[in-house]
């Protein structure tokens, strides 16, 4: 019987909460179905089903908050299996839990999840301390093991310290990192650290603090983790605004495009020249993109920013591109981001529009290695045939991952990129 | 068409509120820089153009966008061209 878990939707979530079903026990569903929407610190997201078949049992209730990689749906079998196997009917009662093949938090069902947890990470066979008895909620698989965040998992193998030992102030008592530093610090100074009150009822929708604190954690990762090098260069914007003011002049507003869409389509297009910056670095090895898959950093109002992905970029018209980049804009500021969005870029595009400054640097969201950054477009004084002229620029930054490359390429990169550019008309 | 300055204001400040819910209207700047007062950025501006065009009937091109910066010169452009 299959089942479907917590998705990580970022290399810094730790859990979250069921907001709602969309799907009940018997229906069928397909792969990419959204299934449940999850509040999550970055909002609430529409979650999407990695696998297909009939839904046999609802694992978690609505309003439950659970670690990443529990259990939330189990899955029938297809209905050749099924008349062998007899699954049980829905809403049957949970099953006692198996002796704990250990169907680790870590095997999510999003690709991009958080790096397996490291192996020897004690699993002890006693049960953890209070976990699965929660309420009415169903009990998970996941009861008989040590409940942890994946990212708890790898501090605590970090610190060499037995996550059976500590105690959980997550969902469910779950371990999650903040309770492994704790136990660090305790270990190192004598007074026992003040206990954190659980995060309970989490208002709806987003919490810009929370979403903060999720930048922050990735953030810290990337700079912990990722050799980052820089380089950047400046393009002539001229034919690329032309062509842009001569298309727009046109066309009705809701049929308009932004500079914008443009920077993405040239970039989708340097990539698949230079596909060394387009991938994730994970357990010591760079693995290309399945696709250019741009995560497109959007800012929220108030503080926050999320960069979802628009799937192969590389292949949509620019029409197309700016239709998604407007779709996206609308989605992330009035909700309904789908968990594929959050959980498989290839790289990340952050762009500062018309306002704000010159140029950008940017830091690479884990796990991937290269982020493209546009500063705000700018009229410029410019050498064009051995004369000065005035014309619009803009300033484009390279972030990548010296695992995977180096400057020399990262340069080649942005030629590639700054000349694509020069020819609007062919993107 | 023709609108009033009245009705124009409305929508205009409708639409905005729509870009920018948490900025209180009546304590902004009506001559400052709407981009700077409320924060918009080019894909609000864009969404805001395109609102103006489904509710006005006033299809603004993109050459005369840097006659609509501030909130009052946005309504003498919009009550001119209604």
């Amino acid at each position: 019987m299959g089942e479907i878990r917590m998705p990580s939707l970022g290399a810094d979530m730790e859990s979250g909460r069921l907001a709602e079903w969309l799907v009940a026990p018997g229906d069928r569903i397909a792969r990419g179905d959204v299934i449940a929407v999850v509040e999550t610190q970055k909002g609430a997201i529409e979650i999407e089903a990695f696998e297909g078949g009939t839904v046999g049992r609802l694992e978690v209730a609505e309003g439950q908050t659970v670690p990443v990689g529990a259990p939330i749906l189990s899955l029938e079998e297809p209905a050749a299996a099924a008349a062998a196997a007899a699954p049980p009917p829905s809403g049957a009662p949970a099953p006692t839990p198996e002796p704990a093949p250990a169907p680790a938090p870590e095997r999510v069902s999003q690709p991009t999840a958080a790096p397996p947890a490291p192996e020897g990470v004690p699993q002890p066979a006693v049960p953890s301390p209070a976990p699965a008895a929660v309420e009415a909620a169903p009990p998970s698989r996941a009861a008989e093991r040590v409940r942890a965040s994946p990212a708890a998992r790898r501090l605590a193998q970090r610190f060499g310290m037995d996550l059976a030992a500590l105690t959980g102030s997550g969902p469910e008592d779950a371990v999650v990192s903040a309770d492994v530093r704790r136990a660090r610090e305790a270990e190192r100074q004598a007074p026992t650290p003040e206990r954190r009150a659980p995060e309970a009822g989490r208002a709806r929708g987003l919490d810009l603090a929370e979403m903060r604190k999720a930048i922050a954690a990735a953030m810290a990762r990337s700079k912990r983790e990722i050799p980052h090098f820089y380089v950047a260069t400046q393009v002539d914007l001229k034919a690329a605004a032309d062509w842009l003011a001569e298309t727009n002049a046109a066309r009705p507003p809701d049929e308009r495009m932004l500079m914008g869409a443009l920077f993405l389509k040239a970039t989708a297009k340097a990539l698949l020249e230079h596909s060394v910056f387009n991938g994730t670095f994970e357990d010591g090895s760079a693995r290309p993109g399945d696709g250019v898959h741009i995560g497109t950093a959007v800012a929220i109002r108030g503080g926050g920013l999320i960069a979802p992905a628009i799937h192969d970029c590389d292949r949509l018209s620019l029409d197309a591109l700016m239709a998604r980049m407007r779709d996206l804009v609308a989605r992330v500021r009035g909700g309904g981001l789908r968990s594929s969005e959050l959980t498989d870029p290839t790289v990340t595009v952050s762009s500062l529009g018309d306002r704000g400054v010159e140029t950008l640097f940017g830091i690479i969201y884990p796990p991937q290695v290269a982020l493209i950054g546009f500063g705000r477009v700018t009229e410029t004084v410019l050498a064009v045939e051995g004369a000065p002229v005035v014309r619009p620029a803009v300033s484009i930054s390279l972030a990548a991952d010296h695992r995977v490359a180096d400057g020399h390429r990262g340069g080649l990169f942005l030629r590639t990129l700054a000349s694509l550019l020069q020819e609007p008309q062919s993107l | 068409m023709s609108l009033s300055e009245e009705q124009i204001r409305s929508v205009l400040v409708e639409e905005l509120g729509r870009i920018a819910p948490e900025v209180e209207l009546d304590t902004i700047d009506p001559d400052g820089d709407l981009r700077d007062e409320m924060d918009i950025d080019s894909m609000d501006h864009l969404n805001l153009m395109i609102a103006l065009h489904q509710r006005l009937g006033i299809a603004i091109p993109e050459i005369d966008y840097p006659k609509l910066l501030t909130l009052n010169d946005a309504i003498r452009y919009l009550v001119a061209r209604s």
